[in-house]
């Protein structure tokens, strides 16, 4: 692995991006604009808008980067540049760690912006330090892209690629606890919500809004990181320099 | 010496054999075409060579060392059949990102588009280029970082005569640096400006000669034709 391929990959990656503006002012608009929505469906001062603003705003870059991710890495194979930059001196992680890197950098810009216009305009208002959200935010990013890495192996269409957002991401959102609290759950349920990483990134987010950052906290975090380091690795494995 | 070699190649793809059974040299610092009409395994014998493609037995040697290896990919430049570029960013942007994995001087860059004569379209994006100026952004990138090998996929399919000529002209004068190149065609009329010939058919080699020899063996002046009369000896 080397910083200068890194570098080169995450800046392409970002040039490209740029040269889509209507993508770009979707991935920073529509979190604004459904942060915007749930304050006005619930009202400034509605223990909804309060319990589940924060949340929401960290894990909005989660699904945008994964959707983001899982496109422009399965163009890469379609296209044919992945075969070709397989030929290059490019390790696997220099690919997969510049795509983590730009879009990480895309979810900084993301994650600030829902964040000033939810607590500046809004009145959103959270215990903890309002820039722990933003990290966690871009953490969870980074999750989105990772996992976005692995899964688009298995998409061989665009189209497909599409389906697999809420194939994967529906289900964690529906199940991480942000509908229903996990100590509500049946006992499955509960079960099945303790596997999916977004469970954990959605805990770490309550406990960074309300402040209580013990040991459930830290825990959460580790599995986060955890599952990025383990998205990685299955996504490198897809990478194969020897094909068919 | 021979900057090549490949022995008793196999390669299966979805089931069918490609290449059954093939051996065969490359010399260095000269330009070698890979002659045979569309199907006959050329592109499969590239991806086999610059390491891409999985091979069920057989060894090839490139510059030395194992195919697919490591050192080589810095030393090799693989230009693919369909253009393998960016097509949302500029033909710019395209080779500075190649040169960048490379390492690549940044001169380097310029240098390549002045090579594939593409100056004036240097700041257009890819995908507003016609398919032959694609083909052709796909060519530079494979120039970059001067490889000891050039491994070209049909480099000069649909380009207009006076084009060609000049990419064949710069082949041959990257040759005459040192260089090895090995050009696929499925048009024989470029088989005159190459150095040596390997000719394929349905993943066979029917011959390895120069131009010259291939006129000699078969008393054929077009080289179509002495394709052909091989084709007919082999029955």
């Amino acid at each position: 692995m080397s910083p200068r391929v890194t570098g080169a990959v995450a800046r392409r990656v970002l040039r490209q991006l740029r040269r889509d503006p209507r993508t770009l002012v979707l991935i920073l608009g529509v979190p604004c604009l459904l942060e915007f929505l749930l304050q006005q469906l619930f009202g400034r001062h509605s223990s909804v808008f309060q319990h589940i603003g924060a949340p929401l705003l960290g894990l909005f870059p989660f699904i945008a980067m994964f959707l983001v991710t899982s496109i422009t890495m399965l163009r890469e194979r379609t296209s044919g540049t992945l075969e070709r930059l397989m030929t290059l001196p490019l390790a696997k992680l220099d690919l997969l760690a510049g795509y983590g890197i730009a879009f990480a950098l895309v979810a900084v810009v993301q994650a600030t912006l829902v964040s000033v216009l939810a607590f500046g305009l809004l009145g959103l208002e959270v215990t903890g330090p309002e820039w722990l959200v933003v990290v966690l935010a871009v953490a969870n990013a980074v999750l989105g892209s990772t996992l976005g890495l692995f899964v688009s192996a298995f998409a061989e269409t665009e189209f497909q690629a599409v389906q697999f957002m809420p194939a994967v991401v529906f289900p964690q959102l529906l199940l991480c606890g942000l509908f229903v609290a996990r100590d509500e759950m049946a006992g499955w349920l509960r079960a099945v919500s303790a596997l999916l990483p977004l469970t954990y990134a959605y805990d770490a987010l309550v406990h960074a809004a309300a402040d209580t950052l013990g040991a459930r906290f830290a825990l959460d975090v580790a599995v986060v990181l955890g599952c990025i380091a383990l998205a990685l690795a299955l996504g490198a494995a897809t990478l194969r320099r020897r094909t068919d | 010496m021979d900057a090549i070699r490949v022995e008793r190649l196999r390669v299966v793809r979805g089931g069918k054999v490609v290449l059954p059974d093939l051996s065969c040299e490359v010399p260095g610092g000269a330009v070698t075409g890979l002659l045979g009409p569309s199907g006959s395994g050329k592109t499969t014998l590239l991806r086999a060579i610059v390491g891409v493609q999985r091979v069920a037995g057989g060894v090839i040697d490139v510059l030395g060392e194992r195919a697919g290896s490591a050192p080589l990919r810095a030393r090799v430049g693989y230009m693919t059949q369909a253009p393998s570029v960016y097509g949302d960013l500029t033909v710019h942007e395209n080779l500075r990102f190649f040169a960048g994995v490379l390492g690549a001087p940044r001169d380097a860059v310029s240098t390549a588009i002045e090579d594939v004569s593409l100056t004036d379209f240097a700041d257009r994006v890819v995908n507003r280029l016609s398919g032959g100026q694609r083909a052709r952004v796909s060519l530079a990138t494979a120039l970059l970082g001067a490889p000891d090998l050039l491994v070209l996929d049909e480099p000069t399919v649909g380009l207009d005569p006076l084009l060609r000529r000049d990419l064949w002209e710069l082949f041959h004068r990257i040759a005459d640096r040192g260089a090895t190149l090995l050009v696929s065609s499925h048009v024989m009329d470029e088989a005159d400006r190459c150095d040596g010939l390997l000719l394929l058919r349905e993943g066979r080699l029917l011959a390895r000669a120069t131009p010259a020899e291939l006129r000699a063996r078969t008393g054929e002046e077009q080289l179509d034709e002495a394709f052909l009369r091989l084709v007919e000896a082999e029955g």
